[in-house]
């Protein structure tokens, strides 16, 4: 199938993407082929197989329950565009 | 003697332990030739002159003192994508281009505990999403062998850095490629390892399942040295796989008599253009008169490699740029007037249109309806590929291909047209979603450009490919031409 601009308009909310009007006209033609190339996939006959979601399928590790980290929120606040008082600072939410 | 910098990474080792160069000479040697030659090639993001200089003289004093490691001294430069604790790391992007890291990946801090002297940082594809390094925010980087073509991508930067002798190792990561594939296009060694090899802690995610830190530099023997340092267990990051490492210089010399080479049939079709045919050919020849036999394989669902790929990775991706939000860190928009428009704007005026376009792609395959069509279909045909490989691998020590379809193309190319850019990884892509490790090689050369060979091994056979790269490079000089203005 293939995409319409709505679809993008679409999934650009989901992803909370801003895209222009000529943004979504120019990458629409191009979603479309990477999508018909993607739809190669469908050729391959699948059924029953497993999906593989991690080459070694590695086992989640566990560890002891111990605090293990320092607290540094200054130092990973620093790199914000804009913090106060241990806070990140937004527009308004709650009127 | 020759100039400093046309010394490989081993050579100056040796140097070091000799004491013929100071830790000061080298890094001052490469400091000025980044600064006279970094202007027409566009490698570096960030010079880090002052911080390299003290690097430098501590690692002489170490040296002297008898307290140094067996590499405390030597040049590395990292690929924008590994974090740098109190050091611009920008990703290649917009959206993290005032972004200073508060900490250290792990990768950064094993080679600053063994006293690598870090020059700088290498440029990129934005969030390594290319095969061209022309999503750079910061311009694309220029291929020494001809500055009018793409150096490879995503990690552009420090492959056409280390061809143009401005550091003599250089970090990379591979999703897809982007380390063989920039190493094939600039005439360097490249090792993407096996997945879970080296620790992702501090490398900036794209593609979770299929990111992979490793190298570039001139030789097999010198990515031997740096994948020593870099591989091993971590434990912040729950996909380090828990084995220990080998000596990787110990095998290097190991005999190829008696090796089996796979040639997987979907690799020398008739699509195989013909100049390529020969250099794989060449390549091959060199590996029988070691003792090495070669045998046909095959690797049934290859072809549906790229097409799985561009699913599972922009998937992951789109949920791993979420976070970049214009609240926590790097860009964000002028005046929004509501928390949406934050968002939207940030991320809409931040990211290149690559990153645009998978986070659309992903987005759209991971949502309501489209999961089974697209991602499970996808981690399916990943389960064949895996297979497959591992079928191939039961009756050969090392599968071998071309690394990429052609040699490197004019910038400009194929910016426009995405699909044909993603096909530049038609060969290099299925090593990733099987997690396998990958290097490229030097191979002859086509009408004055650079070309590679690639070997995948089973996981964890990095030895493997390193053996056998490293006696194919004892043999031949593919590996020892330089571009001729540089």
């Amino acid at each position: 199938m293939s995409l319409t601009s709505d679809h993008v308009k679409r999934v650009g909310r989901l992803a909370q993407l801003g895209l222009t009007d000529a943004e979504i006209t120019e990458t629409l033609t191009q979603l479309n082929s990477i999508l018909s190339l993607v739809d190669q996939m469908q050729q391959i006959d699948t059924k029953g197989v497993v999906p593989l979601a991690h080459p070694l399928e590695l086992k989640q590790i566990l560890r002891a329950d111990a605090v293990t980290e320092m607290d540094q929120r200054e130092k990973f606040q620093n790199t914000s565009p804009q913090a106060d008082a241990g806070l990140y600072l937004v527009p308004r939410v709650v009127e | 003697m020759s100039d400093i910098t046309d010394l490989s990474f081993s050579e100056l080792k040796k140097a070091l332990q000799e004491k013929s160069l100071s830790s000061t000479e080298i890094t001052l040697a490469f400091l000025e030739r980044i600064e006279s030659l970094n202007p027409k090639l566009n490698t570096f993001i960030t010079v880090t002159r002052d911080e390299a200089m003290r690097s430098a003289k501590n690692a002489d004093t170490a040296i002297s003192r008898g307290t140094a490691t067996a590499y405390t001294g030597l040049p590395i430069a990292h690929k924008d994508l590994f974090c740098t604790d109190g050091v611009l790391t920008t990703c290649g992007s917009k959206i993290l281009s005032n972004f200073v890291a508060p900490y250290d990946a792990h990768v950064v801090s094993r080679c600053k505990a063994a006293g690598l002297v870090s020059l700088g940082k290498l440029n990129m594809d934005e969030f390594a999403m290319g095969s061209s390094n022309e999503n750079s925010y910061f311009g694309p980087v220029r291929n020494p062998w001809d500055t009018d073509r793409v150096p490879g991508g995503s990690s552009g930067g420090s492959a056409a850095a280390v061809a143009a002798k401005l550091t003599p190792l250089a970090t990379g990561t591979d999703t897809g490629g982007s380390i063989r594939q920039p190493a094939a296009f600039t005439g360097t060694s490249g090792i993407k390892p096996t997945y879970g090899r080296v620790s992702r802690f501090g490398m900036i995610a794209y593609a979770s399942s299929l990111d992979q830190g490793g190298l570039i530099a001139h030789t097999a023997e010198d990515l031997a040295h740096g994948l020593g340092l870099i591989a091993g267990h971590d434990s912040r990051d729950s996909t380090s796989a828990e084995r220990s490492v080998p000596d990787y210089t110990e095998v290097l010399n190991g005999s190829l008599k008696g090796k089996v080479i796979g040639l997987p049939k979907q690799f020398f079709d008739d699509r195989l253009n013909n100049s390529m045919r020969d250099a794989m050919d060449m390549v091959l020849e060199v590996f029988k008169s070691l003792g090495a036999s070669v045998v046909e394989i095959s690797l049934d669902h290859v072809a549906e490699a790229i097409p799985a790929y561009y699913v599972i990775a922009p998937a992951e991706a789109s949920s791993n740029l979420s976070r970049f939000d214009g609240v926590r860190f790097g860009y964000r928009a002028d005046k929004p007037t509501n928390l949406l428009d934050l968002y939207e704007r940030s991320r809409g005026e931040g990211f290149g249109s690559e990153v645009k376009r998978r986070i659309l792609i992903g987005t759209y395959a991971l949502s309501e309806g489209y999961y089974d069509a697209y991602y499970k279909k996808a981690q399916q045909i990943r389960r064949l590929i895996r297979d497959d490989f591992n079928h191939a691998l039961a009756s050969c020590d090392l599968i071998f291909g071309p690394t990429t379809p052609s040699t490197a193309f004019v910038i400009g190319e194929k910016i426009s047209d995405p699909v044909s850019m993603y096909l530049e990884d038609i060969y290099t892509v299925a090593t990733n979603m099987a997690g396998l490790p990958g290097g490229s090689f030097q191979a002859p050369m086509i009408s004055g450009l650079p070309t590679g060979y690639q070997l995948t091994g089973p996981a964890f056979g990095e030895s493997i490919i390193l053996n056998a790269a490293h006696q194919i490079q004892m043999a031949t000089d593919w590996h020892r031409l330089n571009p001729e203005n540089f």
